[in-house]
């Protein structure tokens, strides 16, 4: 909403405050202001001029000397290239001395040897538009010699406002007038409106044939001279409120819809067959609209037809055929209520965003359609002239309990579920007000504030409550008893200032609560990531389908339906592919080794169902250890590294014995290089190299290793609880056995385990050799072994039992073999 | 005795003379050992009188032990001279790079959070996670967002389908907690909820997706009072300086009053300049009292109950705090952006 200053001062006096100082109030108010700028720029010198003589030049095809009345020492001559530049012409000129926008002196000059005393003007020269065509012409009225800036009230300035849309009542400058009286108490003369009585008795038959309006004014107007041009004041402040001059019936319909925020129409009137009806749209109806668009119509949209059809959708935009047009002579000029549900979200649906739709969406006073029609009749008649029939109001109805219930006293009641809503009055409570604003305000000034605001306002001081009537305008205000209280509250707080309330610390009972030490907090992953080098990144989540095939082609996508781009439509069903391309822009960037990890969501599919997953993911790649004076930086990472960090996340938990390692097969894995992650025998996650294919296609020059962990099996912890330590010396074996090569040897370790006496306490593979006095498929693992017992000394002669044992038992399940 | 005196003076100077511990030990060997010479005078005195023999005796364990002293302390300076010189052997240039990985860090928005956290953490606030896809009940309709209300336009929805959203802010969470906390119990409630939204927006300053935190508070007696103090306490205590803190009425259909609040530029300290477009004041959060109707839809008696709501975005935070000048930095993952925080 975009208005100018002195238009709002005929309503308010806030001549005495600075726009910015407005400006200010209005956004301290919750009206925020967007911009504040001057109408035009600084000039001077101008005046109305008029020519009054005008010759071609003798020297020169496109210029003409002029002579110019207006300065008060009498006519001067000026030399003009305006093509438009003619007998009686009025326009700006800016006389010898003058100071136009950009600095520009104005001198006495002579042009192609005519003598040029001053400039005649367009409108971009005054700053006042970007570009025009030949120099501005005035209307006929134009005071010639007065001060040009004086007479066209340029020393003024636009206000931008950013509503909220609660505000729609501030959608006008009637709105904004009250909301500047409310906050400041400032004289407020709201304009008086007239009935425009009847001079042609005809008007047209309305039928309301939908809930949804609540009321109807129509009148005909016969006989309007279109041609007759929309009087310079009103084309400016339309100008400044950035509305287009069309004509000057839809210049007076806008005019009151920016006056009074009432949106309005008028048809021509030839052009309509038979009566008014306000309906719902058939299926399947179209309509031309006014923008040149075609809308088909869908059955919940109300719109206002002729027996024809529709004509225009209701509170949103008219259609072309019944438009007014250069040849118009006789309109139907309306002025209806509808209510905010049966437009809201209507325009959009269509495509469109109108003036009329902006405004019915966030509710338009109720009480506001019989002195919009009265008001838009005077200027258009004082305009154009014509003759005015009498305004026909037809009152809506609306469905209680299946039955349609007319109104005929109150538009706003008639669309709402229930007539009681309206019109009541609602208490609000002193001591909810202060308790809730940790305050102490007087009923005095809440009344007042109240009051300001247009609520009618009766006070109970025994039982400390003030009964309101929320008034017309006010759809933000529920008229709901259990509801309308803090709404009140909330108008109070803000005229009063949000400031000058008083503020204070939170208070709560100290209460300690359990802090569970089995659940581990996520950053302690975090840190122990970070503690190994890695960066954490932060990537969308959104994904390119074809990124998301390349890594995931057996997962079923969730889609977003409005993506931002075709690169971002699908959301990501792992985080692996998201930090294989931050190592591409980092690769791109010098960079030549990265660990990066991510925690957050991956969306996929789940039994028909969205899943979303907190996942832990990481990616190493590139050398070993930073490049540096101490060591070998040509070893690039192996899976072993990454396999190193995962168990070290995993040790975090304190339950290493629950998590194991099994090779498994992924699309966009190496097949040889992969496992999944199992916690008690079920997967909670992949680790391994990328596929070589892939990291090929993405040009990728080493291998890229990378891990996905479900964090809920990453966030258990395990109880912690304290084993005796035994005092006994602990004696250790070591057993070098010769097994096939693909022999996992989790499985050779877990025959030891199972088979060694429960004295071994710790069991580790220290070499494994492939080679040289080695069957080609079969290698040797070197395994040690460490015994202890709780209570007492082992002898050599039970642990050659035990050993012998676990040899004999490799054999038979393992073909395993000692290596000498 | 003048033979006791010519080798003691003999020894002296062959211990003088050794060059070297193994030399210096074949002078012990020489003197004092078995078949020494020094022992020789001991073994002689057995052809003594029994009266010479003690004093003769004692003479030569003076020299004997004179002798030891000497090779000891030579032999001293020999191992001292050993690990010296040993020791600048090892000697090392400590001002080389110690052999390690370089440490990693944490992306500058979850130290974001961690500080907003560990801040709300000291009075009570638990931490409170939700879902990124959310129903439109929790997103809107339960936070009193109609469908069709121009509110809900606002929101720049991305839809996953006809009842699901990418959550556009982070006060589903709240919906969420109120509903599971009225099933077994009753507030209070002190929660703070982080995590991703996303908005279908993408230009300089603003990208589809980006962090929130939400906080709640539902007590008897919350007033707006508290809002206030608590959210100028937790800018001053986020910024560590004492910053001027201003409330503007807004609107937001879940809290009622609702408002925006601005802090005092960090940039200019509120003199005015390109940050603050010459307002002297940021715009950084949201909050407001919790709306009745939500409280309705969740099963709180209003009544009885009364809340506070916040919302802040984690970038501008981010980018205030730390002087980030562009946000699409944070969600590009150019190491050498992460690696300063």
């Amino acid at each position: 909403m975009k208005f100018n200053k002195n238009w709002l001062e005929e309503w308010v006096d806030c001549s005495t405050m600075s726009s910015q100082e407005l400006a200010d109030k209005l956004t301290m108010a919750g009206l925020e202001v967007d911009a504040v700028t001057p109408v035009a720029p600084a000039f001077s010198g101008v005046i109305v001029g008029e020519i009054v003589g005008i010759k071609q030049h003798p020297d020169a095809d496109k210029l003409r000397v002029c002579q110019v009345a207006g300065h008060p020492e009498g006519t001067l001559q000026v030399v003009c290239g305006a093509a438009n530049a003619r007998l009686g012409l009025k326009t700006p000129f800016a006389l010898i001395g003058a100071i136009l926008p950009g600095d520009f002196k104005i001198k006495k000059a002579k042009i192609r040897g005519a003598e040029s005393c001053g400039m005649l003007c367009a409108q971009q020269e005054l700053g006042l538009s970007d570009s025009s065509d030949g120099i501005w012409e005035l209307p006929a009225d134009a005071p010639v010699g007065a001060n040009f800036r004086e007479w066209l009230e340029l020393d003024d300035d636009i206000i931008e406002l950013d509503l909220t849309p609660n505000r729609g009542d501030c959608l006008s400058i009637k709105g904004l007038a009250r909301e500047v009286y409310a906050l400041t108490g400032l004289t407020h003369t709201p304009l008086e409106i007239n009935k425009v009585p009847p001079t042609i008795d005809e008007a047209l038959d309305i039928k309301i044939k939908s809930s949804g309006c609540g009321r109807y004014d129509g009148r005909v107007i016969r006989n309007v001279d279109i041609s007759k041009p929309t009087p310079i004041w009103m084309l400016e402040r339309l100008r400044r409120a950035g509305v287009r001059n069309i004509n000057a019936v839809v210049d007076v319909t806008n005019y009151v819809m920016l006056e009074l925020g009432q949106p309005m129409h008028a048809f021509d009137l030839d052009k309509l067959q038979g009566g008014i009806t306000v309906r719902m749209a058939h299926a399947g109806e179209n309509i031309d609209l006014l923008d040149g668009s075609i809308k088909t119509l869908t059955p919940d949209t109300l719109v206002i037809a002729d027996d024809s059809g529709a004509i225009a959708i209701a509170g949103i935009m008219g259609g072309a055929a019944s438009a007014v047009s250069a040849n118009t002579q006789n309109i139907w000029l309306e002025s209806v209520f509808f209510d905010p549900m049966a437009i809201a979200g209507k325009a959009r649906s269509y495509g469109l965003h109108t003036d009329a739709s902006h405004r019915f969406e966030r509710g338009v006073d109720f009480d506001l359609q019989s002195d919009a029609i009265e008001r838009a009749t005077e200027l258009l008649l004082s305009i154009t002239g014509g003759k005015a029939g009498k305004t026909i109001l037809m009152v809506g109805y609306t469905i209680e309990k299946g039955k349609r219930v007319r109104s005929t006293s109150e538009a706003f009641s008639a669309t709402k579920e229930s007539a009681e809503v309206f019109n009541v009055m609602l208490p609000l409570r002193h001591e909810k007000l202060d308790s809730y604003l940790g305050a102490q305000l007087g009923e005095a000034e809440v009344t007042a504030i109240l009051q300001r605001l247009g609520f009618s306002v009766q006070n109970k001081p025994a039982e400390r409550i003030s009964y309101v009537v929320v008034p017309s305008w006010r759809f933000d205000i529920n008229r709901k008893k259990d509801l309308i209280e803090v709404d009140l509250i909330e108008e109070i707080a803000r005229v009063y200032g949000y400031n000058k309330l008083p503020s204070r610390s939170i208070t709560a009972s100290l209460d300690l609560t359990a802090v569970p030490e089995t659940v581990l907090p996520l950053d302690t992953l975090l840190q122990t990531l970070v503690a190994r080098g890695y960066r954490e990144v932060i990537s969308y989540s959104f994904i390119s389908p074809e990124l998301q095939k390349q890594f995931e082609p057996n997962e079923s996508s969730v889609s977003v339906r409005n993506p931002i781009s075709a690169d971002l439509s699908e959301m990501r069903a792992s985080l692996i592919p998201s930090l294989v391309r931050s190592l591409q822009h980092n690769l791109n960037r010098q960079q030549t080794r990265a660990r990066f990890f991510e925690s957050g969501l991956r969306f996929r599919i789940r039994d028909g169902k969205i899943q979303q997953q907190p996942v832990f993911s990481g990616l190493l790649y590139g050398s070993r250890m930073p490049e540096t004076w101490s060591v070998d930086n040509t070893v690039n990472v192996d899976f072993f590294d990454l396999k190193g960090d995962v168990e070290a996340l995993l040790a975090q938990t304190g339950r290493t014995g629950d998590f194991s390692f099994e090779a498994t097969h992924h699309p966009a894995m190496h097949p040889g290089q992969t496992a999944a992650v199992l916690e008690c025998g079920q997967p909670i996650g992949i680790i391994g190299a990328l596929h070589p294919e892939l990291q090929k296609t993405l040009d990728i020059p080493q291998p890229v290793l990378v891990f996905e962990l479900e964090r809920e099996a990453l966030l258990k912890a395990r109880e912690v609880e304290f084993r005796p330590l035994s005092r006994f010396p602990e004696v250790r074996r070591d057993l070098a056995v010769v097994v096939a090569r693909d022999l996992p040897v989790a499985e050779l370790l877990a025959t030891v385990k199972k088979t060694a006496d429960e004295s071994l306490i710790k069991l580790s593979v220290f070499d494994i050799y492939c080679g040289e006095h080695i069957d080609s498929n079969r290698k040797s693992v070197a395994l040690s072994l460490i015994f202890q017992h709780t209570s007492r000394t082992l002898n050599d002669v039970e642990i050659a039992a035990w050993i012998s044992r676990v040899v004999e038992v490799l054999y038979i399940e393992h073909k395993a073999s000692l290596r000498n | 005795m003048d033979k006791l005196q010519m080798l003691a003076e003999e020894a002296c100077r062959a211990i003088e003379a050794a060059d070297s511990e193994r030399a210096l030990d074949d002078v012990r060997v020489a003197y004092l050992g078995k078949k020494g010479a020094l022992t020789a005078q001991l073994k002689n005195l057995g052809q003594l009188s029994a009266e010479d023999r003690p004093a003769a005796g004692a003479k030569i364990n003076v020299v004997k032990e004179s002798l030891q002293t000497q090779i000891e302390t030579r032999q001293r300076l020999f191992s001292q001279a050993a690990i010296n010189a040993r020791l600048s052997q090892e000697t090392l240039d400590v001002t080389l790079l110690g052999r390690d990985e370089n440490i990693g860090s944490l992306h500058p928005v979850t130290r974001t959070i961690a500080r907003i956290r560990s801040i709300f953490a000291r009075v009570g606030f638990a931490l409170e996670e939700g879902l990124e896809i959310e129903h439109e009940r929790y997103n809107f309709d339960a936070l009193n967002i109609p469908k069709h209300h121009p509110a809900r336009a606002m929101h720049d929805t991305f839809y996953i389908d006809d009842k699901h959203v990418l959550r556009t802010h982070t006060s589903p969470v709240q919906i969420h907690v109120m509903e599971r906390v009225m099933k077994t119990s009753a507030p209070p409630i002190r929660i703070i909820c982080p995590g991703r939204v996303y908005r279908c927006d993408s230009d300089l300053t603003h990208t589809p997706m980006f962090h929130q935190v939400e906080g709640l508070l539902v007590d008897k007696n919350v007033s707006f009072a508290d809002l206030k103090g608590l959210i100028d306490q937790f800018l001053k205590a986020f910024f560590e300086t004492d910053l001027a803190v201003r409330f503007r009425p807004s609107y937001f259909p879940f809290t009622e009053p609702s408002a925006e609040v601005d802090m005092q530029c960090t940039h200019c300290q509120g003199k005015g300049c390109r940050i603050c477009k010459n307002t002297g004041w940021l715009e950084v959060m949201g909050c407001g009292m919790v709306h009745p109707q939500v409280f309705t839809n969740v099963g709180i008696d209003s009544q009885q109950y009364t809340g506070l709501a916040f919302g802040m975005g984690v970038e501008r935070l981010a980018m205030l705090r730390y002087g980030v000048n562009d946000l699409r930095l944070f969600f590009e993952n150019d190491a050498k952006f992460l690696g300063q925080f």
